[in-house]
């Protein structure tokens, strides 16, 4: 696609997103803002496995870590909530990061396992930690309200404050994976050994992705816990970790832009589904997972660029046979 | 005493069914390097499948047959429509459609038979067997010969038979196993077949132990990969003896260590996987992978 467009469309959804606040209703609202945590995570999730190829079945775990790193900090220490959200994405840098050195010894379906057992256990965890986390009451915390007076309501003020993170990230996970670092965790995932002989030091490399994917979903686990504003184990088990595979799965993987469109998928089909019956909107999560692979394997983004290329191309075609440059 | 032998001998039943859902997970495994995620969720399909035909009045262990017969036919259907158009693929995309396999198989036995837990009977008697001071129950005796004798049974096929032969053959080297004659495809199929068929096994004897829902499989599902892994992923006799392992570790670090008891099992095995997977990743008794570059 020609960069102009690329910067067009994101003008004019960025335009859109800025208008929705003023024209929906707050429950409306509630749901966008967890469409935009949901990139965020999805984001995190596709470094990892979309341009890292690394499988994490897991990812439910940061979240987790993210949202009760926030949602204790504020319960039992009266932290201010805007500082929670940083030091839940350092925390789960930390965990990611320590968690990715065992799992650089572990290929594909190892690692999946090793994530999914970790997705699992999750829960279980959280209830053992009573005296922390509330066992399987949860937490519940009080919504923030605006600040410096601003003359908005609490869920405009947090749509606006999940949207401009999710745009800050969205440009840092850009500029990460378009340049030098981004060619190199592409390549370990293309051809580990071939990287290594480049010079890429592909260890230290899948570790430190393996750190900022569950930082990414660590900030969207934060802001998920002050937006819901309540935390409950159950909420993180593992099908919350096949939800965001469904999601990168759906939007795109190892595409940037896919992350929105996932995240629109797990937000708003599962609403529709539910009135079909409580589990059609897994049914219908396996259904697309499957599908997804068979037909589209790189996602709505990817189907998206491809069209996109083939309509250029065939207006193209015509021009360039008449002026006989072809050939 | 007493009591640790009781909790060995419970141990070794439950660990009898973790090891069959591991030799499931293996035999798929060593026939096609997946590792089948959905293995848990097509025990569960068939155990409801065992109910419906029990409810239905049949005998139980003609039920247990019949539904050992469709597993079987439904294993092979599933590998020959979901899995082989997907057969040369990345490793994530094989990891993609076994989950997206895992989901509709839960939510459509949660859908046509409920959420709501079901009791599953026992075909052995409630009355626990004493021998000296130690009650054993039956149940877990039996389960535990069951396993065995689905074992055995496993290990006459695959070593005495024709057919167990052409599966090993095409298992290990494909093209050759072409070459002479043996239809690599279809074995894939059957192995998918069989490994199907164990899980039922598994399913039935854990039900009436943990209740029939949905999502009975996912603990054990945990402990079946903790024991394959254990064992090695390239051994079915080492995922079973896993299996056994992990079983008695389970009981008697339920037993014994009093910060973990029961609400920390799951993470017991997530911490048996990784420690495993970090010391040795090719299990007790597998072979290392060696990769050609």
């Amino acid at each position: 696609m020609p960069r102009a467009w690329t910067v067009g469309l994101t003008v004019a959804a960025l335009a859109i997103a800025l208008v929705l606040p003023f024209t929906l209703s707050n429950f409306r609202l509630f749901q966008f803002s967890q469409v935009f945590i949901y990139a965020i995570a999805l984001l995190g999730l596709n470094i990892l496995t979309g341009f890292n190829g690394q499988i994490s079945l897991g990812h439910g775990a940061f979240y987790a870590v993210g949202a009760y790193t926030t949602a204790i900090m504020i319960d039992q220490w009266s932290v201010p909530y805007g500082w929670t959200i940083p030091v839940a994405g350092v925390t789960c840098l930390v965990v990611g990061f320590l968690f990715g050195i065992p799992a650089v010894r572990l290929e594909g379906l190892y690692l999946a396992l090793a994530t999914f057992a970790l997705a699992l256990a999750v829960p279980q965890i959280l209830k053992y930690f009573e005296h922390w986390t509330g066992g399987s009451q949860g937490i519940v915390l009080s919504k923030p309200n605006p600040p410096w007076g601003l003359p908005i309501n609490p869920d405009q003020w947090l749509y606006f404050l999940c949207l401009a993170l999710l745009v800050a990230l969205f440009v840092l996970a850009a500029n990460l994976l378009h340049g030098r670092t981004g060619r190199a965790i592409v390549a370990i995932r293309d051809n580990a050994i071939a990287a290594q002989a480049m010079g890429v030091h592909t260890a230290l490399y899948k570790s430190l992705v393996f750190g900022v994917s569950a930082a990414y979903t660590g900030v969207a686990g934060a802001l998920s816990a002050v937006t819901i504003a309540y935390v409950a184990p159950d909420s993180f088990d593992v099908f919350r970790s096949i939800t965001f595979l469904v999601g990168i799965v759906i939007g795109g993987l190892a595409s940037i832009s896919g992350a929105i469109f996932g995240a629109l998928f797990i937000q708003f089909v599962p609403n529709w589904a539910q009135d079909i019956s409580k589990a059609a909107p897994w049914a219908i999560y396996g259904v697309f997972l499957i599908g997804f692979m068979y037909v589209m394997p790189r996602g709505i983004a990817g189907s998206l660029r491809l069209a996109a290329a083939r309509w250029l191309r065939r207006r193209a075609e015509p021009v360039a046979s008449a002026t006989g440059s072809r050939r | 005493m007493d009591t640790l032998i009781q909790q060995i001998v419970s141990g070794l039943a439950t660990g009898g069914i973790y090891g069959s859902v591991a030799l499931a997970l293996v035999m798929i495994y060593q026939a096609t390097d997946v590792v089948n995620y959905a293995q848990g969720e097509m025990a569960m399909f068939s155990t409801y499948l065992a109910w419906t035909l029990l409810n239905a009045g049949l005998p139980y262990w003609v039920a247990f047959v019949a539904t050992l017969a469709i597993a079987f036919v439904g294993g092979v259907l599933l590998e020959r429509i979901l899995i082989r158009p997907v057969e040369n693929a990345p490793v994530l995309t094989i990891v993609i459609v076994c989950i997206g396999l895992l989901v509709i198989l839960n939510s459509v036995a949660g859908w046509i038979y409920s959420y709501i837990q079901k009791p599953f009977p026992s075909p052995f008697p409630s009355k626990p067997i004493r021998v000296g001071n130690i009650y054993f129950g039956a149940h877990d005796l039996g389960a535990l010969a069951v396993t065995l004798l689905v074992l055995a049974g496993l290990y006459v096929f695959f070593r005495f038979t024709t057919l167990g032969l052409a599966m090993r053959a095409a298992a290990q080297n494909p093209v050759s196993s072409r070459l002479c004659g043996i239809r690599v495809g279809w074995m894939l199929a059957l192995g998918w077949g069989l490994a199907a068929l164990v899980g039922a096994v598994a399913g039935m004897m854990v039900a009436p132990i943990v209740f029939l829902d949905p999502n009975m499989m996912a603990g054990i599902l945990i402990y079946a990969f903790a024991s394959a892994t254990l064992g090695g992923f390239t051994s079915p006799g080492g995922a079973v003896l896993g299996g056994l392992i992990v079983g008695v570790i389970e009981n008697l670090v339920g037993t014994y260590v009093k910060f973990i008891g029961t609400e920390l099992k799951l993470t017991v095995a997530l911490a048996l996987i990784l420690i495993v997977l970090v010391v040795r990743p090719s299990g007790l008794f597998g072979r290392a992978a060696v990769h050609r570059v």
